[in-house]
């Protein structure tokens, strides 16, 4: 049925798009100006990024880049943008590109929702663990499924969006567009709970497309719950703590290490650029973990340094936002300047 | 019954039950234009064939680009999605014939090649017809702007060309009508003097539209619908906007052109030149427009000649047919004519590029 709504979106919010926002944004919320780098990723002759659907840093600052381009790739570029590699091309579980993630460990993982598989590369780029399993195409192409999901099981993911993990190697999915439910596994990939169901809801312990995750130093998770217009926070075993309607329709969610940890959330602007939707949408918005809003940034447009469907950001430093962008087919660098942050005039 | 550069409006009150005019087998008796060609100007590498020539444009140096469809169009089997990747190429030559360089070479739209054309600063716009994406590509190669969104998926089966909705999420939505970049089998892109963009879209759909956007790509307004009436469209092949704004819109299914101001406003209209699927508007201070009546692929024992007309309407002559040898076209998709009387046009039925030289 999600899917069916979703198709239906498209036709739908060009006239009542309001209704879906109806929930109140934040007001006088300060301003953080940025500035975004020129030109940041170097590619070789003959490569293009496609949509860019996932953006992550590793410790070393490099970062890496998961995009749907002619197939779904995984590039690696160091800190100035640099191209250094291409991670696992050809491999089974490369269809269609959603997220990308590095762990503590500096392990790379990649979320594919086109096959419905979470991929583990160690910082070599092998292979080490996999999560799902991509179905078998012995059946050939089979009709589109309209209808409704499956009973969601513990190790088959439907269409998943992201992953992150708490300081103990837990292992935490965002599933997805098919199901709509946190999964909980350990680190060695044995499932232990989820929130949620194959079933959208707008409850407290419902979601309705679990769109993105992130995960505090103490181990609560920030679950951006897009069609929901909302983020939602889970404690470590994924009971509810708390929800925040007032940012929009949280796409995608990163919270920065380090002693104070703030959160970020992305009202990005629909598909579609439809009127009205660019003075409404594609800010980021920047916050305490209790929900307190610090400040936002960034508008919709299609030239940098407009945001254009930002699907992903990478917060490693809170000052130095990368964010992924669909409909640009881009990655910007954002550094920010907190200090100069004032509400706009009206 | 001429219709050559005559108002319809007339026309249609007094008899409205001919609104199959259409069918009715007039041709200007045009003079023709002597010309000679040269059938492969363009010198490929040994490992490429050209395909299906959608698009062919020169940039101020006369350097030629060419959108084919070529390779091998794919659909993989994800999970419950079949994903579309593949199936055309972007190729530029010098304006000796001599290959240059691939441009977008497995980027992530290029599925069928409808169209590219050059705008005045140079940048290469491609347009690709399942795809539902616009792009506009600076001198270097690189991303400049895209308008659009591909779609994310197929739906097996697949749903008739002309159903709304036709793809999955994030592509091919409402086609024509909509107030936004979502586009449906998008056909053609120009340009005015502001840089303002103008995109053909819904070729083939229930509906039809101009969309028209900034310089950046924020949409302005779309117009047009599916049907006969001025201001509404059947299968919109092409688009050309003179040097005073005015917008020519190939209206290849009702077999006229229309025009209309930058707001979307109708001038004009002129018919009498078969179904123009092709047009170009030469620059310059005295332009003219081409448009070629292309014979469809199955097809080549009638139709096929290229007009040349002033921008009333006025038909100043033709020359070609359709056919496979040199001097005959096969289902032309695209005219080049930065230089009035050498022109480039882009063949679907005989995988070329034809070099036209016209002997006024």
């Amino acid at each position: 049925m999600k899917r069916f709504v979703a198709l239906c979106f498209a036709f739908a919010f060009f006239s009542v798009g309001s209704a879906f926002a109806e929930k109140a944004k934040a007001q006088n919320v300060p301003e953080i100006p940025f500035d975004t780098v020129p030109n940041l990723i170097k590619l070789p002759p003959n490569l293009y990024l496609g949509e860019a659907m996932g953006v992550a840093t590793n410790s070393k600052g490099h970062f890496f880049v998961f995009t749907r381009s002619a197939n779904t790739r995984l590039f690696e570029f160091d800190q100035n943008g640099n191209y250094v590699r291409e991670i696992g091309e050809g491999n089974y579980g490369f269809e269609f590109a959603h997220s990308v993630r590095v762990d503590a460990e500096d392990n790379i993982w990649a979320v594919d929702e086109g096959t419905n598989m979470v991929i583990k590369f160690n910082p070599q780029g092998r292979v080490v663990m996999v999560i799902g399993h991509r179905p078998d195409a012995v059946a050939g192409m089979l009709p589109s499924n309209l209808g409704p999901a499956p009973p969601a099981a513990k190790y088959t993911l439907g269409r998943p969006t992201d992953v992150t993990w708490d300081a103990q190697g837990n292992i935490f999915v965002s599933d997805g567009y098919v199901n709509n439910r946190v999964v909980k596994y350990d680190k060695n990939g044995r499932f232990v709970t989820q929130v949620g169901s194959e079933k959208a809801g707008n409850g407290p312990e419902q979601m309705n497309l679990p769109h993105g995750i992130a995960a505090d130093a103490k181990g609560n998770l920030y679950v951006a719950d897009r069609s929901n217009h909302r983020l939602q926070v889970y404690d470590n075993d994924l009971k509810f703590k708390s929800s925040y309607e007032n940012i929009g329709d949280s796409w995608t969610t990163c919270v920065s290490p380090g002693p104070h940890q703030y959160l970020f959330t992305s009202n990005s602007n629909p598909n579609g650029n439809g009127p009205g939707t660019w003075e409404t949408s594609g800010e980021i918005y920047k916050m305490e973990l209790d929900g307190t809003i610090v400040g936002k940034f960034g508008h919709a447009g299609k030239l940098a340094p407009g945001f254009q469907v930002v699907h992903m950001m990478d917060c490693r430093n809170p000052n130095e936002i990368y964010v992924a962008e669909i409909e640009s087919w881009r990655v910007q660098k954002l550094l920010l300047k907190p200090q100069q942050a004032k509400v706009a005039a009206k | 019954m001429r219709m050559r550069g005559i108002e319809m409006k007339h026309f249609v009150q007094i008899l409205p039950g001919l609104l199959l005019f259409a069918a009715i087998p007039v041709q200007a008796q045009a003079p023709d234009i002597a010309f000679d060609s040269n059938p492969y100007p363009l010198k490929f590498p040994e490992t490429i064939i050209l395909g299906e020539a959608a698009g062919v444009a020169t940039n101020s140096k006369g350097d030629v680009f060419v959108y084919t469809r070529t390779g091998h169009p794919t659909i993989s089997i994800g999970t419950s999605r079949p994903f579309a990747h593949g199936g055309s190429r972007l190729f530029e030559f010098d304006k000796t014939g001599k290959y240059v360089r691939e441009i977008g070479r497995d980027s992530y739209s290029m599925l069928v090649a409808q169209q590219v054309r050059v705008d005045p600063q140079d940048n290469i716009w491609t347009v690709d017809q399942m795809s539902s994406m616009v792009i506009k590509w600076d001198p270097n190669g690189r991303i400049a702007l895209l308008l659009g969104r591909k779609a994310e998926s197929e739906v097996v089966p697949a749903r008739p060309l002309d159903a709304p909705g036709r793809a999955g999420r994030g592509g091919g939505a409402p086609g024509a009508g909509a107030q936004s970049d979502l586009f449906q089998r998008p056909t053609d892109v120009a340009w005015d003097a502001a840089g303002n963009i103008y995109v053909a879209d819904g070729y083939g759909s229930q509906d039809a539209r101009i969309a028209k956007f900034d310089k950046v790509g924020k949409f302005v307004k779309s117009w047009g619908s599916r049907g006969s009436e001025k201001g509404q469209f059947n299968s919109i092949r092409g688009i050309a906007i003179d040097a005073q704004g005015n917008v020519y819109v190939a209206d290849a299914g009702n077999k006229r052109i229309q025009v209309f101001d930058g707001d979307g406003n109708f001038k004009t209209q002129f018919g009498d030149i078969g179904s123009p699927s092709a047009i170009c508007l030469t620059p310059g201070a005295n332009q003219v427009l081409y448009s070629s009546n292309s014979n469809p692929p199955d097809d080549i024992d009638s139709g096929g000649e290229i007009y040349k007309l002033d921008l009333t309407g006025k038909v100043i002559g033709k020359f070609g047919r359709a056919g496979k040898q040199s001097k005959e076209f096969g289902t032309v998709n695209a005219i080049d004519c930065r230089r009035e009387n050498e022109l480039y046009v882009g063949e679907i039925g005989n995988w070329r590029v034809q070099k036209l030289t016209l002997h006024q």
